[in-house]
């Protein structure tokens, strides 16, 4: 499909290197940009489901398995967002980041620890010199209901303190009553604001919260909405909602970043959030990235899992593969 | 955390990336298979008459699975006669004692579906994935479905007192041996009929298991014989005085055959024939989904299915777009050991199919379409053939009008709903189609002007028991599956 797309948006679609893409034409005008979104191709349903259990069936074993793992844990984003969380709760983690199986210190890092912006600064702190980035949720996570000027400061805060990414929330409202350019320009605006004094910006993820949007169609029409507006992750759900990541809404938005990408030449990153909590269903996830986008998206620059518990459930698997035993939850950190 | 990178032999092959899958092969312990099998006759194995026997390979290895008996008209006579005497008893036995038998059928097959999986995987080529899956899965629920219709025949719209037929000849192909077993065994017992099946000649295994499962279901003798043999074995059932019904799955050219010997008999007739199914996609299709509906469609069991979407008929409009991504997909298509539980193609039945498909696929290039073949290596031994497209086919083409029964796609465009409905009838065949469309009244409408027995829509290759399956015109004529199957083995 993605040579229709780009045949007939290439001329409008034009990426400067270091701004948010610029597409005038399709963006110039809610009317404009309902008509884009809707007429990207339809998602069935059915089919979709089919192929995502199809893909979770594939059997990964040996050696595979090893290297699944090992990269699962790469692309974690450990992250903790309760209102209970406190600077001794943050740097535990942080020291679970730098060092995620004591007995075993080949066990790799996981990509970045993903916090609240208050405590980002604990986690810059804890996290320094160990190549564990800081991701910070920002834009009033997780409803989002909040006036722009507030969200864009929440943002400018958690950037200020150090953050290297930004993980914000979309307004559904918005999305779901149709006014998208509100939303593109929202996004577009919190992007605006991840710009660093120092110079350079914090990699933007911008969340979705599929659960919310009810259809794949939605799910759909939200990734190239969130890539337009110059998305450098897109993401499924906060984990605060019944219905987080599934391997079905996560497959619509590979296919998105996989298009967008053949249209534009622009790579965008997926992160599936909430519920993945076991190897299993991380290796399932794995397969479809493999299986959808193969090698340029198999690197924690370009996929991530938000997650907490599944941390410990690659490190015992892991275990279990080097030692032949399976060694139990005593044998790996809570946190 | 880098991955071996050397790809070990007999795994599927795939593009070699950052995450290549280790072998995965299902057990082949789970199965035992004997060295030898009689022809199941009135409740016991025996050999044939006269000592005839045959050979069974796998086609993936080429490797001799086991030896089965060749039965001849003696073979013929003796198990029709069994099948009459056990009429008698079995067509008197309330409804509802007979589905005990089926549901006890049905239940063993579920218990040992793993075994009769590998089983079939191992004599047909097809990959453990799609025997476990699908197969199986749908043996079971059909015996499950006609089981429930044994004590409710009467409330079947077939009148107030439907009666058995009597002796059913059945004579089945090696496309889905267990399966298509299923669909024409459970129907026939439902109904209170006894039965004589003879499987294909090269998938004859899975039968013979079936016979084992009938005596541990404890069915009376000579209800269910299996004679397994050739198509000389074919011709002497079918011609056979003593049966009141034929049921045939198969070539067209066979079907024919058997039309011409039933012919004036009185005996009753249904056929299941080949097809050229038209996979018809517009402009307005979810392609993600049509993509993988395409590849099911031609690619589920290497093509080897008489109902495969063999042609895709694309709007010229999102025709680019759609072969992209088509080609994209079949990239990542992993072909090779049937058993490695990845493998999405496995190896084509056997060495005559093959050829088959091989002659039809060189007359393609020769006729001056272009060929694209997915890029895999193939084993060395054993029967192989590259998932393949044909890119500018015209209705002219052999590869537009003859059945090749393998995993290769005719890809043609349509500019108009109407050009697309002509198009997909404009074959003698008339089994399947698909319309791929998110209007549903572009669904309703296409699919009512499609002369086709089944129309997938956004989907395809989608089996149910409680679905009537069968074709138009040279694809046969009856319905198997759901209330119509019932019909073929019942007078009334």
């Amino acid at each position: 499909m993605t040579v229709g797309y780009a045949r007939r948006y290439a001329p409008l679609v034009t990426m400067p290197p270091s701004a948010a893409p610029a597409l005038a034409d399709v963006t110039a005008s809610d009317a404009a940009l309902r008509r884009f979104l809707h007429g990207l191709p339809g998602v069935d349903a059915v089919g979709l489901d089919a192929r995502a259990a199809a893909l979770g069936t594939r059997s990964i074993k040996t050696t595979a398995k090893a290297y699944a793992i090992d990269l699962a844990i790469s692309m974690i984003d450990l992250t903790t967002l309760e209102g209970a969380d406190t600077a001794g709760k943050v740097r535990s983690l942080c020291a679970k980041g730098r060092n995620p199986d004591p007995s075993d210190r080949t066990a790799p890092s996981p990509a970045a620890v993903c916090v609240y912006p208050d405590m980002v600064p604990v986690a810059r702190e804890a996290l320094a010199g160990s190549g564990v980035l800081v991701a910070s949720v920002a834009t009033a996570f997780p409803a989002g209901r909040a006036p722009l000027e507030v969200k864009l400061a929440d943002v400018r805060a958690a950037v200020a303190a150090g953050a290297d990414e930004i993980d914000m929330v979309i307004d559904r409202g918005a999305f779901l009553s149709g006014r998208y350019l509100k939303v593109f320009e929202e996004i577009a605006a919190v992007r605006e604001n991840c710009a660093r004094v120092s110079g350079g910006a914090a990699r933007l993820k911008v969340i979705f919260e599929n659960g919310e949007l009810a259809t794949y169609d939605n799910v759909r029409r939200a990734s190239w909405l969130a890539m337009l507006a110059g998305a450098d992750f897109i993401k499924t759900s906060t984990g605060k909602v019944a219905v987080n990541a599934t391997p079905s809404n996560t497959l619509v938005m590979l296919e998105a970043v996989r298009d967008f990408r053949d249209a534009t030449g622009h790579q965008v990153g997926v992160k599936p959030a909430g519920g993945i909590r076991t190897t299993k269903d991380a290796v399932k996830y794995l397969v479809m990235v493999n299986e959808t986008l193969g090698d340029d998206w198999l690197s924690p620059h370009w996929f991530r899992f938000g997650a907490s518990g599944l941390l410990n459930d690659l490190l015992m698997q892991r275990q279990k593969l080097s030692s032949g035993r399976y060694s139990g939850p005593d044998y790996v950190t809570v946190d | 955390m880098t991955n071996d990178a050397t790809h070990p032999s007999g795994s599927p092959a795939a593009p070699a990336g950052l995450f290549s899958y280790a072998p995965a092969p299902e057990s082949r312990a789970v199965v035992d298979i004997a060295p030898s099998y009689g022809l199941f006759v009135d409740g016991e194995f025996r050999e044939a008459a006269d000592g005839g026997v045959m050979t069974t390979l796998s086609p993936a290895t080429e490797e001799k699975l086991s030896e089965v008996a060749h039965a001849g008209e003696a073979d013929v006579d003796a198990a029709v006669r069994a099948a009459r005497t056990a009429f008698t008893g079995w067509s008197a036995l309330p409804g509802a004692e007979r589905a005990k038998y089926l549901f006890r059928i049905a239940r063993i097959i579920q218990e040992r579906s793993r075994e009769l999986a590998v089983l079939e995987t191992l004599d047909n080529g097809k990959p453990i994935k799609e025997s476990r899956d699908a197969d199986l899965p749908l043996v079971a629920a059909h015996f499950f479905y006609y089981a429930g219709w044994a004590d409710k025949l009467e409330h079947a719209g077939f009148g107030p007192a439907p009666r058995p037929v009597g002796v059913a000849a059945q004579v089945i192909p090696w496309n889905f041996p267990l399966l298509m077993l299923a669909w024409k065994v459970a129907p026939a017992l439902a109904c209170g009929n006894t039965v004589v099946l003879k499987p294909a000649e090269t998938t004859p295994l899975s039968a013979l298991f079936f016979a084992d499962i009938c005596r541990q279901a404890g069915l009376p003798r000579g209800v269910v014989n299996i004679l397994t043999g050739d198509g000389a074995t074919g011709a002497a059932l079918v011609g056979h005085g003593g049966v009141d019904k034929v049921a045939f799955t198969g070539s067209t050219a066979v079907g024919k055959e058997i039309a011409r010997t039933v012919a004036g008999t009185g005996k009753r007739l249904t056929l299941e024939l080949g097809g050229k199914g038209a996979n018809i996609v517009f402009d307005d299709a979810p392609l993600d989904q049509a993509v993988e509906g395409i590849v099911n469609g031609v690619f589920f069991n290497q093509g080897q299915v008489c109902c495969a979407g063999s042609r895709l008929l694309v709007q010229e409009s999102v025709h680019d777009e759609l072969l992209t991504a088509l080609q994209r997909r079949l990239r990542t298509l992993r072909v090779g050991d049937p058993l490695d539980k990845n493998t999405d193609v496995g190896a084509i039945n056997s060495a005559e199919q093959l050829a088959r498909i091989t002659e039809l696929a060189d007359s393609g290039e020769a006729e001056g379409a272009q060929r694209w073949t997915a890029p895999c290596d193939l084993p060395s031994q054993g029967y192989w053939f590259a998932p393949t497209l044909f890119l500018g086919v015209s209705q002219a083409h052999r590869v537009a009008r003859e059945e090749i029964f393998g995993p290769v796609l005719s890809v043609l465009t349509f500019r108009t709903p109407e050009e697309a409905v002509a198009k997909a009838n404009n074959t003698p065949y008339g089994l399947s189609a698909g319309v791929w469309t998110e209007k549903g009244s572009r669904i309703l409408a296409v699919s009512q002007r499609l002369r086709a027995g089944v129309v997938w829509a956004n989907t395809f290759n989608k089996f149910d028991p409680t679905s009537p399956f069968g074709g138009y015109r040279e694809s046969g004529f009856g319905r198997e599956g759901g209330r119509h199957g019932l019909e073929a083995y019942l007078e009334h």
